[in-house]
Parts: structure tokens; C-alpha cells; sequence
């Protein structure tokens, strides 16, 4: 079976898809990763955010932990976001430029997203 | 040339839903609409940074009947894709994959998700107090 790749091929150990069980790997990581923070986080909602007022929240997040928490979350959620995401538009558009305009918007609209957040935690919890 | 007495291969809407069929696309309309949550969150995030009066924006938005509607839709698909992403995440270590487990845990991921939705918003309402 081997015969028919080249040495190349074998020696990067990509596969037929181009990117080896790399992104596999990096959803199920991410995924184990959001258990405890996204359950963390819908507590600290219910417990802690949805009582407090503006002063109460900005409080909240400029703990440094709870600061620590919330861009290790923003940063994940949007990793997560982005590959399965890619997955969803892997199989449904076929169309060459299509699917690669629509992969590479979403990409951008995720890392956008990451970086906004984890920004206005950064800028709500050390002052602007 | 004769090809109209050939067997049709059925669409989409004649088979039979299947559990599996119908719980593996909500997990991705779940994953689509906690994208969707995500973003929601950068919002409030960025109002938060911006000042009180920005806040006070998202804070109308996420108290009004609209802005609950939303966040329970949120908290829905965010307990099922836990659940059923937990299953998955069993599969990928290769256990319950025969067809009695796999029943056993789609209807258990269905029902605790169902559960701890409402869970949260017993508790929502309880810390919310009087909502608009």
C-alpha cells in the first residue's frame, strides 16, 4: 500500500486530508478543556453576575483568578468555535472557492472574537 | 436511451429518523447557536470595558423577555452539546458504540440536559428575583 505515496508524503504523515489527526485532537483537547470552565462559568452567572450591577461585575471579573478563568474561556469557547465550525462547512459546501471564502471568514470572525474578549477582560480588570 | 425504470434512491425525507441521525445534527445546530452565544458573550464583555452606560445596554438586552428567551436557547444547547460532546468523547476511547448503549446514553444525555436546563433557570429566577 506504502508503494503508491511518495517518500515525501510518508515522511510529513498528513494523510489524504492534508492535516493529520491534528485537528481531531485539538477539538477533543478543547472540548475537555470547556467542561470544567463553561460549568464554572454558568454558576458564577447564576451566583455572582446576575445579581450584581455594573460595579458588582467589573468586581467580579477584575479578580485575578476570575480574569485568569474568563481568557483561558474566550480563548478556548473561539478555538472550539473555529474547528467545529470548519468541520460543519467541510461537509455541506462543496464548492471550491466557496468553501475556502467561508472557512477563511469564519476563522477571521472567530479570532476576532477571541481577541475582543480577552482584550475587554484585560482592559475591564487592569484599568483602561 | 431507457433509464426511468431504474430504482430511485430515496431522499432525505422518507427515511425514519433515527435517535442517532436526529441527535448527531442537534449537536451541530447546538454548536452552531453556542457560536452564536459566544459572541454574545464578547458583547457584554466589551460593554463592560467600554462604561457603565454601555453596560446598561447589554444589561436591558439580556434582562428583557427577549434577552432570557435567548439566554435559556443558550443554556439549552450549551448543556446538550456538554452531554452529548461527553458521549462522543466515550466513543473516541471506542466504548458504547453497540446500538442498546448507544440508546441508553443518547436518551440519558437528552433527558440530564432537559434536566439541568431547567435546573438552571429554577435557580436563574430564584437570583434574578423580579424579572421585567
Amino acid at each position: 500500500m506504502s508503494r503508491y505515496r511518495t517518500a515525501l508524503s510518508e515522511a510529513r504523515g498528513l494523510g489524504s486530508a492534508h492535516h493529520g489527526s491534528g485537528h481531531w485532537l485539538a477539538q477533543r483537547l478543547s472540548a475537555i478543556a470547556l467542561i470544567p470552565l463553561l460549568l464554572w462559568f454558568c454558576f458564577s452567572l447564576l451566583y455572582t453576575v446576575f445579581t450584581a450591577d455594573y460595579a458588582g461585575a467589573v468586581a467580579w471579573i477584575s479578580q485575578p483568578w476570575i480574569m485568569l478563568a474568563l481568557i483561558l474561556l474566550v480563548g478556548t469557547v473561539f478555538y472550539h468555535s473555529a474547528l467545529g465550525l470548519q468541520v460543519i462547512v467541510e461537509d455541506y459546501v462543496h464548492t471550491r472557492w466557496k468553501k475556502a471564502a467561508t472557512l477563511i471568514v469564519l476563522r477571521l470572525f472567530n479570532f476576532l472574537l477571541a481577541i475582543a474578549g480577552i482584550l475587554a477582560v484585560l482592559r475591564i480588570a487592569l484599568g483602561g | 436511451m431507457k433509464t426511468a425504470d431504474r430504482p430511485l434512491s430515496p431522499h432525505l425525507q422518507i427515511y425514519r429518523w433515527p435517535l442517532s441521525m436526529a441527535m448527531s445534527i442537534t449537536h451541530r445546530a447546538s454548536g452552531i447557536l453556542l457560536s452564536v452565544g459566544s459572541a454574545a458573550l464578547v458583547f457584554w464583555l466589551i460593554t463592560a470595558a467600554i462604561g457603565p452606560d454601555a453596560y446598561a445596554i447589554a444589561e436591558g438586552f439580556f434582562r428583557s423577555p427577549v434577552g432570557i428567551a435567548l439566554l435559556m436557547l443558550w443554556s439549552w444547547a450549551f448543556f446538550y452539546h456538554l452531554c452529548n460532546g461527553v458521549r462522543h468523547l466515550f466513543w473516541d476511547g471506542g466504548k458504547g458504540f453497540d446500538l442498546p448503549t448507544a440508546f441508553k446514553s443518547g436518551w440519558a444525555a437528552i433527558l440530564i440536559s432537559m434536566a439541568m436546563t431547567i435546573v438552571t433557570w429554577i435557580f436563574g429566577f430564584i437570583t434574578l428575583g423580579g424579572v421585567a
